[in-house]
């Protein structure tokens, strides 16, 4: 910016030589006040989502500036919300960038008393390991009076219900195979 | 709603401005009470009573709409003469045994029903003498798994359409609710018979021809142990009243939870396979025919469930389910009773089950009981937890409450923890099936952050290396695995599965592609389908849970914004919204209706009926599946195409709703010698004790419920700041009597206790929160949202630590909404002194030592 | 605003709080937070349980630019029908009390006359096209004047900071055609947005319907262009009096004989202006 430019963004100055003789308004107006805009408008890109919170279903747009998210807020072309989100939907930026948020695996040892690091592909190898394991211990091929059962009860699964579909597909159909019936969810609680 | 679903409650605020009375039932003063015309303060677990005194006021005062009963319930239907009411044995219902805690439920069918085709097989419940051994409580999971379409009866009923034969089910209702008076309903409910009877002729004046009348639930009326029998009660008052398969009618549920429909659709729960099939039974399912056989009705569209099974079996085996090997169908495994989530922690708790995952779930702090769920995975070999931040379930091994008791030590815990960080709803691709049961999908925004993925990544890649392990195995057992169809497209820098292309599985294809429709299933294999009231989802090969035309461009029925199940159906059996004769019961609730010129129905929605079958349409003898339905019976996924005001089958628990005290209630209840429900499902051990009825010891109501502010058991709300300073801590809400009865200050501390154990909490206290006088007697209630535990921003100690495991024995859900505590000010003792308080407790009522 | 002297003046643009439908949900205040990344509450101090009902932000502030208030009110059973308001329970004797549970959200009001402006040494605060009161944090020395001027006790200094903060109705927002981050949130409309000649006939519509239905305590508050303030920008239908929601009955600008003052000083602004540099001078270090 040149001196002249910051003469004449000069408040005093421009309430002066203005229209704004009070001095309160236009000629108080700072340039970064000009060029204020909604950030949204910078997004490099705009994505249709749905609010995870309950199960109203609120429609969300996500803004994204530089791989990150910018802002969400209510999408009003949805007939359910109309554009409305309630504190937690409003919040849900948050959810995605909470500072607690953990981004590593942690791996806590049998009687362990502290939390240790893992890389995702060990911990994804044990965990199979255990599966598997477990699976072979625990497996019923019948009753005790001969009558099939193909299972294991051994293995146990909790849902949470902002899950996706097919996310919730997956799992029953990997679950169902391995033959684990005790797979449950949030639905029943 | 305006507590827990603000947004929709918008439209609740719409009706109210266009001239709609909104009246909230609700033991607690909500943000909901606040914006209602009346605010009924029932006690907390008297909804049956207050129900049941609205359906005696209607049948009492010939205010049924007469002309939608007749045609399309099971009103007239005959019942066997050996049938007995709660009305005839003081609370139950015939076929009760006592020694098993069960019903027989053979006498309450139609006269004329074959009651049982083949010994053992027809039955909704596993008999005494055939229960696998070894469950702890061995109820078995039949009832429930009738989700999408009621039980089955093998036989259309004898019907009297004059209503008045005596044991049709009109005159058995009128019987059976003849003692819920107005009188009864205040000495229960706490309300006085003026308010009951302002809510009764408001109801019954905005039902009918012209007007309708919704009701909107949530788990306060679940969260019950006779939970199936409150919406059971709805039901009823709801047909009696022609409020089913209308416009501005309905029993609406508002779930909690972004895709809570969509988990039980695509179940993640024991007794279902997707679309409601039921899980088979080691006892009753040796083969796919006895399970289709079984389980699907003849008539009606459940006829068509071999369809639907095979189906699913091709999406899972693909090339390896073939006719001669019965589809697969031997690779499911079989159940033998309830495996549902608290039958899992006691199999946790006595060493059989070793191995847990969580994915995005609490059950240290949301789940009843919440010590037990911690001592059951301090017992596990392993435990994976994914989550989006450290919740009270990975870390119960360091810092959960019983560490500070001394009841755990971390170095003692064998439990081995993986912690895997998951993906945000912006950080992956899939569908939610919301309440009304849209599908919308929710598009990727950006990549996970570290080593964070989606819950679809984890399960394909560790399906994926499990395949890969068991790849040359030839143990008869990996068959199922090693056969599973498995091959997704995955793609990007984290190898994550297409989503879309589950989604198309999901929806299923035939020889031609995509599939568009259910009706498009066969039984011969040609067609693979992985969840048949989802097929069409994915018609056209596009997904049509993404469809987003604005609401802006649309009518208001709103089609093209998503995807309902099934069909795209906004409402649901939408064929009683016409007379029998396809004519709208009015202009002013006109919905769907019998276009003759066209020879077909039309509607703004999807009807829910076949197309072109006429109003008068009769079906021929011996006639299958939908087929077997006539151009008026438009329950079309019910046997016998009727809604059920009695249920012949199909419940463990008894045919009516009838009111029962909660487990723990601190009064008797006046309709019956029965105190609770007969049918219960009790479980034991020593940190499962129960308080003991009208005990002075814990002598007040409580009941939890939660606020706008957080979410469930926190673990998506607790960790951030704008929800955790908007309500910054756990707190307890008791009325000004109650206060000055136990000596609480506004602001102070309390201690809470069961026999379970004892919490602390804030006090608020309220005139919002009010005594009732029941049984004679001032009741007084505490309220206690549930939201809180050690971890996060906003802590406190979790008000589910309080409750007792004790169920619903159709759906084995907890009664988390009624249950009796002591509550005195101060806070709680530390350490080993905690538990030694609970135990006084225990001593002075009695129950030390206890087993049940 | 030809006197504010903008070459494209806009409508007046404002809020219409209608507190009859408000539900307390909080959506405003955190819609609000994350649109205009307003801090959080920063340390456990402020973590803590008012017991003021559900209210647990206290009041507007440096870093509350929305607070929901939540009144509970016994009312005597015989006028509980009148009110469009529940009783809890039912009293069978008709001397019982009842409760209602009033909320509305609060906002700064964006005064015709506004003290904070008119005493803000250094240009931080101005008057926007929209007629609307901000403050510019690019400007602002924290001088903190603005904070006792405000009739309302809106504005306040944010103490990590040390600068002044407030609602700024979105200017951002509003500027690119977006309705403010509050208003868009809210579920029932409680808070409208819009030009504020518009909103005031809405309100005034409102009202009347309301005492058509028998809620004769509804009425309105900061509408009036004649008030001590010149009338809000903001303003809202109210179900009791103001005092009971912790507005001031009868609010002035406490700089109302400034405007005057100012013009007699003529030839002294130059004066002025040299204060102003100083301080503007002292922003920039």
């Amino acid at each position: 910016m040149g001196i002249r430019q910051w003469v004449e963004g000069w408040p005093v100055y421009r309430q002066l030589t203005g229209a704004d003789r009070l001095g309160l308004g236009a000629a108080a107006q700072s340039e970064r006040s000009r060029q204020w805009h909604a950030r949204t408008e910078d997004a490099d890109d705009v994505v249709r989502s749905v609010c995870p919170y309950c199960a109203v279903g609120c429609g969300q747009r996500v803004y994204v500036k530089d791989g990150a998210v910018s802002q969400i807020e209510g999408d009003p072309d949805s007939p359910i919300s109309r554009g409305r989100l309630c504190p937690k939907g409003a919040a849900s930026k948050q959810l995605v960038t909470s500072p607690s948020r953990v981004h590593n695996v942690l791996y806590r040892r049998p009687y362990g008393t502290e939390w240790e690091s893992l890389s995702l592909d060990a911990a994804m190898d044990m965990i199979a390991d255990r599966v598997i394991a477990t699976r072979r211990e625990t497996w019923e091929d019948t009753d005790e009076n001969g009558v099939r059962l193909n299972r294991t009860e051994g293995i146990a699964s909790l849902g949470g219900a902002t899950l996706d579909n097919e996310e919730n597909y997956l799992m029953k159909k990997l679950y169902t195979a391995l033959g684990a019936v005790q797979i449950e969810n949030q639905a029943r609680i | 709603m305006a507590e827990c679903h603000p947004v929709g409650f918008q439209w609740v605020m719409e009706a109210k401005n266009r001239g709609a009375k909104i009246i909230h039932v609700d033991p607690r003063f909500t943000r909901t009470s606040a914006l209602a015309h009346e605010h009924v303060a029932l006690r907390a677990g008297s909804d049956i009573a207050f129900l049941g005194g609205l359906i005696n006021y209607v049948l009492g005062n010939g205010k049924e709409f007469r002309d939608y009963v007749v045609a399309y319930t099971n009103a007239g239907a005959i019942l066997r003469e050996d049938y007995a009411d709660a009305e005839d044995l003081d609370g139950l219902f015939s076929g009760f045994d006592p020694q098993t805690g069960r019903y027989d439920v053979t006498t309450w069918a139609y006269e004329g029903a074959d009651p049982a085709p083949a010994a053992g097989e027809r039955e909704l419940w596993v008999h005494p003498d055939e229960e696998h051994g070894g469950e702890h409580h061995g109820r078995s999971a039949r009832a429930e798994s009738y989700g999408s379409g009621g039980a089955t009866v093998h036989a259309k009923p004898i019907i009297d359409e004059t209503l008045e034969h005596p044991r049709c089910v009109f005159q058995v209702l009128k019987r059976h609710y003849a003692r819920y008076t107005p009188e009864a309903v205040a000495d229960i409910c706490g309300v006085s018979t003026r308010q009951f009877l302002d809510v009764a002729e408001a109801i019954t004046a905005n039902s009918g021809r012209r007007r309708t009348t919704a009701w909107v639930y949530s788990v306060g009326w679940t969260h019950h142990t006779v939970g199936v029998q409150y919406i059971r009660a709805a039901s009823i008052l709801q047909l009696l009243l022609g409020n089913i398969g209308r416009p501005g009618g309905g029993i609406l549920a508002l779930r909690g939870h972004a895709s809570i429909q969509g988990s039980t659709d695509i179940p993640t729960l024991f007794n279902i396979l997707p679309g409601y099939i039921p899980m088979p039974h080691a006892h009753q399912h040796l083969d796919l025919d006895m399970h289709v056989g079984l389980d699907a009705g003849a008539t009606g569209f459940w006829g068509n469930m071999r369809s639907y099974t095979v189906s699913l079996l091709k999406a899972w085996w693909g090339e390896h389910a073939t006719e001669d090997n019965d589809f697969r169908f031997d690779h499911l495994p079989r159940l033998t009773g309830d495996h549902g989530t608290y039958q899992t922690v006691y199999n946790q708790l006595s060493g059989k089950c070793k191995g847990y995952f969580l994915v995005g779930e609490n059950p240290a702090v949301g789940s009843a009981n919440g010590k037990l769920q911690r001592l059951g995975m301090a017992n596990l070999d392993w435990l994976v937890v994914r989550d989006l931040q450290l919740i009270e379930s990975a870390t119960f091994w360091r810092d959960g409450p019983e560490i500070d008791t001394g009841e755990l030590a971390t170095e003692e815990i064998g439990t081995e923890v993986f912690f895997l960080p998951a993906a945000s709803h912006v950080e992956k691709d899939g569908s939610f099936t919301n309440t009304q049961r849209l599908l919308q999908w929710h598009h990727k925004a950006i990549e996970p952050p570290g080593d964070s993925r989606s819950d679809l990544w984890f399960y394909y890649h560790l399906g994926r290396i499990i395949k890969q392990r068991l790849r040359d195995s030839t143990d008869p057992r990996d068959r199922p695995v090693r056969e599973l169809t498995w091959s997704y497209p995955a793609h990007g820098p984290t190898d994550e599965p297409d989503a879309e292309s589950v989604l198309a599985e999901i929806n299923g294809s035939g020889p031609d592609g995509p599939l568009s429709a259910y009706t498009e299933l066969t039984d011969d294999g040609s067609t693979s389908c992985g969840c048949w009231i989802y097929c069409g989802v994915y018609a056209g090969g596009q997904n049509h849970a993404a469809d987003r035309v604005p609401g802006s461009e649309q009518d208001w029925v709103a089609a093209r914004w998503a995807w309902a199940w099934p069909a795209n159906r906004r409402i649901l059996y939408n064929r009683a919204s016409a007379d029998p004769d396809g004519r709208p019961w009015s202009e002013r609730k006109r919905y769907v209706w019998w276009d003759a010129e066209k020879a077909k129905w039309v509607s703004p929605d999807v009807p829910d009926f076949e197309a072109t079958k006429p109003p008068d349409y009769v079906p021929p003898e011996n006639a299958q599946a939908e087929d077997a339905l006539a151009g008026n019976d438009p329950f079309i996924m019910q046997t016998d195409g009727k809604a059920w005001l009695f249920a012949p089958a199909g419940l463990t628990d008894g045919p009516l709703p009838t009111h029962y005290e909660p487990h723990e209630s601190p009064v008797d209840n006046p309709l019956y010698a029965q105190q609770a429900s007969p049918a219960r499902q009790l479980f034991g051990g020593e940190h499962n004790r129960y308080n003991p009825v009208g005990s002075e010891v814990y002598p007040y109501a409580f009941t939890t419920y939660r606020l706008t502010e957080h979410h469930t058991a926190g673990g998506m709300s607790r960790a951030l700041p704008y929800l955790s300073e908007l309500q910054p801590e756990f707190f307890c809400e008791v009325s000004p009597a109650l206060a000055e009865e136990t000596g609480l200050e506004h602001g102070g501390w309390a201690t809470i206790i069961s026999a379970r154990t004892a919490i602390e909490a804030r006090v608020l206290v309220t005139e919002r929160m009010k005594p009732l006088r029941v049984r004679g007697r001032t009741i007084h209630q505490v309220g206690l949202p549930y939201h809180w535990g050690p971890n996060g921003l906003s802590t406190g100690d979790s008000a589910n630590d309080l409750l007792s495991v004790v169920l619903d024995p159709n759906v084995h859900i907890q009664e988390a909404k009624a249950a009796t505590c002591d509550i005195r000010p101060g806070r709680r003792p530390r350490g080993g002194a905690l538990p030694e308080l609970v135990r006084e407790y225990q001593r002075r009522a009695g129950i030390e030592g206890s087993e049940t | 605003m030809s006197e504010s002297g903008y070459a494209d003046a806009q409508p007046r643009m404002g809020f219409f709080t209608d507190t009859s439908v408000c539900i307390g949900c909080k959506a405003c205040e955190v819609a609000c937070k994350e649109w205009n990344l307003v801090p959080a509450a920063g340390d456990a101090s402020d973590m803590d349980l008012l017991g003021l009902s559900y209210d647990n932000t206290g009041d507007l502030g440096a870093n509350s630019w929305r607070h929901v208030a939540f009144v509970e009110q016994q009312v005597p059973a015989s006028r509980v029908d009148n009110l469009g308001m529940p009783a809890i329970g039912a009293p069978e004797q008709e001397d019982e009390a009842g409760v209602r549970w009033l909320m509305s959200s609060d906002v700064c009001k964006h005064c015709t006359h506004a003290a904070c402006l008119d005493v803000c040494p250094t240009g931080a605060l101005f008057r926007t096209e929209f007629d609307t009161v901000v403050v510019q944090p690019d400007i602002c020395n924290g001088c903190g004047y603005c904070v006792p001027a405000c009739p309302y006790g809106v504005i306040e200094k944010r103490e990590e900071d040390g600068r002044a903060f407030k609602c700024t109705l979105c200017y951002d927002r509003i500027g690119d055609g977006l309705e403010p981050a509050c208003a868009q949130a809210c579920p029932t409309d409680s808070i409208q947005y819009g030009e504020l000649d518009e909103l005031r006939e809405r309100a005034e519509l409102r009202k009347q319907a309301l005492h058509d239905d028998g809620v004769t305590e509804a009425r309105l508050y900061g509408d009036d262009p004649d008030d001590g303030v010149g009338g809000d920008g903001a303003f809202f239908l109210l179900l009791d009096e103001p005092e009971a929601y912790g507005l001031p009955p009868d609010p002035v600008v406490t700089t109302r004989d400034l405007p005057a003052m100012w013009r007699r000083a003529g030839a002294a602004a130059l004066g002025v202006a040299a204060a102003v540099v100083a301080s503007f001078a002292g922003a920039r270090r």
